[in-house]
């Protein structure tokens, strides 16, 4: 079996996504017509074989927590291990004043002493991707690394990847330098903040941070001790979005109207699983017309959708149009409305005739159950 | 054991040999239909959705699909502590064994297992039939009625009345005849295949039923005539609603078409009464630039770049450009290529029908059926 423990780390910047992550976490943000971000990370670990994961929450959530319920949709309703979640404990000893991730690994010690595996692998979930954790693995074995941080070289790193750390390596693999990308130069190695290494590290570095003071953030503490430890790089070579503002939501979504990165993403390395809705097939009626979009169980259609995704249970009423425009579960576009590059959160209504038109660098968000 | 008040039987023993292809290897219930399900799902949700928590399944026909299909019952909410699905297979003892002989033999043969829960009311289902139907009412009026068994019934058409066995009532409901396959039969009303019975009543008949060599172990047949013949209150359901026997072929394509009708009473839609099954993990269904769909029902996964005009099509199917899918019935994982032209046809799961191939007929009053796993080769021509 394998040695690995999964801790998913939520401690995610929103602030430039503020429109879909008001009333929950950026990890349960609905993506892709029926995922949300985290089944992304939970499905990699769990086709790599990780059956302990943990999942490190801020606050908000309520609509996470509904989401993964007992973990059984990823097959971590187990006895021995399976899904846990770590809520901040505001008023352990801190007075509820939330210092970084950090304190809530400090707080949450006890589950990681106790866990029977002798490494974890943490990752984020706004890193979207089908990454195969076992060839990382195997990376981090062969180079001997104290820890190894997951990374993908990309060439359109002046639009893409804003704020997202970066790596300078040496020839043979060792950091040297982690930066932040404010998108000055097209290629850049982007941390994928995804970290392999030694659970006995992992506490030794959150104990000393905790003692000492001088880190609340471990993406910081391991930028502290780059010298001091053997810290390489993995290369990923396939697709990745890093979702950290509605435009890379946008940006990344209409990305997956290509089928070669769907494919990819949805079966590369295994499948990505998700909580089930019994809905039922989607149905097309007699005034359709659909052309390049992606449609999820339980629509009604009955208008025109071009380049569009529709999440599950979606209305597209006689008449009315939707283009370049993400609809997310049980909008209701009504009789001769407009919807066009916009982004509608759950049960939005866009009642009969009235238009939304945002634009393509800065997609409308409406939010959710609002009536047009 | 803790005593249910009632427990559903459900007879999922059939080989459904008029579906020919479609069943060599797997049993009627397990059939797909309406583009996501299994005809099972629909009886298995109703129960759920009823409240019932205790559900037998008998199982005789190539029972492994249909077995691991149903597992533990998680996807209809029947995994219980107490009671949940239990998968009823014919067994062996210490006089012998023997096959299930018909639907009351069946029964009979799980005495012991309907006992453990010690119920007041065993209701007996059949695994083949598609309908939404909430056994509580039926339940509500068996008590009202004071009834010992409770058959529901559907109107038909006069002249299918010599398809079904026929329920000839009493004006407050009660049967007083019962017509198997009547030539000229005196009401339309045709038993369902749904049952209700007292526990203590059914038993006592099963087990007589079984002493008697001549008899062939059937409810429609023996049974209930027996139950009639001494006087017992037995009385029919009115049910006004969706139902279809999905038997033949034909019947199978009908009642998937029947899904893409305006007017269609069979509402998949309802997240009142929502109708579970094995969900296939797949991202959701692509429209390509060149696709054009109209009229249809597709299910996750699927991918498309040519025309679909009144179709279902079930998740993870494959459709080229220039291919016209018409009037058919598409299961899962079907690849079908490019230039192709599909019309009122059944194509069978997994089967990959290549480049320029014409199935089927517009013109033809038969459904073509393309079995499981079949491969076509380029510009096959197969009406």
């Amino acid at each position: 079996m394998l040695d690995y423990m999964g801790i998913i780390n939520l401690n995610e910047r929103e602030d430039n996504i503020k429109g879909l992550t008001g009333h929950r976490p950026l990890a349960a943000v609905p993506i892709a017509g029926r995922y949300r971000m985290i089944d992304f990370a939970l499905s990699n670990l769990v086709n790599a074989g990780v059956q302990n994961i943990s999942i490190f929450t801020q606050n908000k959530y309520r609509s996470l927590l509904d989401h993964l319920g007992t973990g059984k949709a990823w097959d971590l309703d187990r006895k021995n291990d399976g899904l846990f979640i770590m809520n901040p404990m505001y008023d352990y000893y801190n007075l509820g004043i939330y210092r970084g991730d950090i304190e809530n690994f400090k707080c949450h010690m006890d589950y990681i002493n106790f866990s029977k595996q002798n490494n974890v692998i943490i990752t984020p979930s706004n890193m979207i991707c089908n990454v195969d954790y076992q060839e990382a693995i195997k990376h981090h074995n062969e180079t001997g690394a104290d820890i190894t941080i997951i990374y993908k070289k990309a060439d359109n790193c002046t639009v893409d990847f804003q704020y997202c750390s970066t790596l300078e390596m040496d020839e043979y693999g060792r950091i040297e330098r982690i930066d932040i990308n404010f998108g000055k130069e097209n290629g850049c190695n982007v941390s994928m903040d995804m970290y392999i290494m030694k659970k006995s590290l992992f506490l030794d570095i959150v104990n000393s941070c905790v003692s000492t003071g001088y880190c609340d953030y471990f993406r910081e503490a391991v930028y502290k001790y780059l010298h001091k430890l053997k810290i390489f790089g993995y290369g990923f070579e396939g697709y990745l979005a890093c979702i950290n503002s509605t435009y890379s939501y946008y940006k990344t979504s209409m990305q997956l109207l290509d089928m070669d990165i769907s494919r990819e993403l949805f079966f590369k390395n295994g499948l990505i699983y998700t909580k089930v809705k019994d809905e039922p097939p989607t149905k097309y009626k007699e005034n359709a017309r659909i052309i390049n979009s992606l449609v999820a169980n339980g629509c009604t259609i009955d208008g025109l959708v071009e380049n569009s995704i529709l999440f599950r249970s979606v209305k597209i009423k006689k008449g009315a149009v939707v283009k370049d425009s993400i609809i997310m579960q049980n909008c209701s576009i009504e009789e001769e409305s407009r919807v066009v590059n916009a982004i509608l959160d759950k049960s939005v209504r866009v009642t009969k005739g009235k238009q939304i038109i945002g634009n393509t660098d800065n997609p409308e968000v409406i939010e959710k159950k609002t009536v047009i | 054991m803790k005593k249910k008040e009632w427990i559903a039987m459900i007879l999922a023993g059939g080989q459904g040999s008029r579906l020919t292809l479609l069943t060599k290897k797997i049993a009627k219930p397990a059939v797909y239909f309406g583009g996501k399900y299994r005809i099972i799902d629909f009886v298995l949700s109703n129960c759920s959705n009823s409240g019932i928590d205790t559900v037998g399944v008998l199982t005789q026909y190539q029972p492994l699909v249909l077995n691991s299909y149903i597992g533990i019952g998680s996807p209809w909410d029947l995994d219980r502590k107490k009671g949940g699905v239990t998968l009823l297979p014919p067994y062996v003892n210490e006089r012998g064994g023997e096959w299930y002989k018909g639907t009351a033999n069946a029964i009979y043969q799980n005495i012991n297992f309907v006992d453990e829960y010690d119920p007041d009311y065993v209701v007996v289902l059949s695994g083949d039939h598609i309908y939404k139907m909430d056994y509580s009412m039926m339940l509500d009026y068996h008590k009202e009625k004071s009834a010992e068994a409770t058959i529901a019934v559907i109107e038909v058409p006069w002249e299918e009345t010599c398809r079904f066995g026929i329920m000839n009532t009493g004006p407050d409901g009660r049967i007083e005849e019962f017509d198997e396959k009547p030539r000229n039969a005196r009401s339309n009303l045709a038993s369902m295949g749904i049952y209700i019975f007292n526990w203590n009543v059914l038993k006592k008949y099963l087990v007589e039923d079984e002493a008697d060599p001549e008899s062939s172990n059937d409810f429609g047949k023996n049974i209930i005539p027996k139950m009639l013949n001494s006087g017992i209150r037995l009385f029919a359901y009115p049910f006004d609603g969706y139902w279809k026997d999905v038997g033949t072929i034909e019947s199978l394509w009908e009642a998937n078409m029947d899904l893409l009708k305006e007017d269609n009473r069979l509402n998949l839609f309802d997240p009142k009464w929502k109708i579970y099954s094995v969900n296939a993990i797949r991202p959701p269904h692509f429209a390509g630039a060149t696709a054009d769909i109209k009229c249809s029902m597709v299910g996750e996964g699927c991918i498309i770049h040519g025309e679909v005009r009144n179709s279902v099509l079930f998740p993870g199917v494959y459709i080229g450009k220039d291919t016209k899918v018409v009037d058919t019935v598409v299961m899962p994982k079907v690849m079908i290529g490019e230039n192709v032209v599909v019309e009122r046809a059944i194509i069978g799961l997994e089967s990959v029908i290549n480049n320029g191939c014409r199935i089927g007929d517009s013109t033809s009053g038969s459904i073509t059926l393309v079995g499981e796993y079949e491969q076509m080769p380029q510009g096959t021509v197969y009406i």
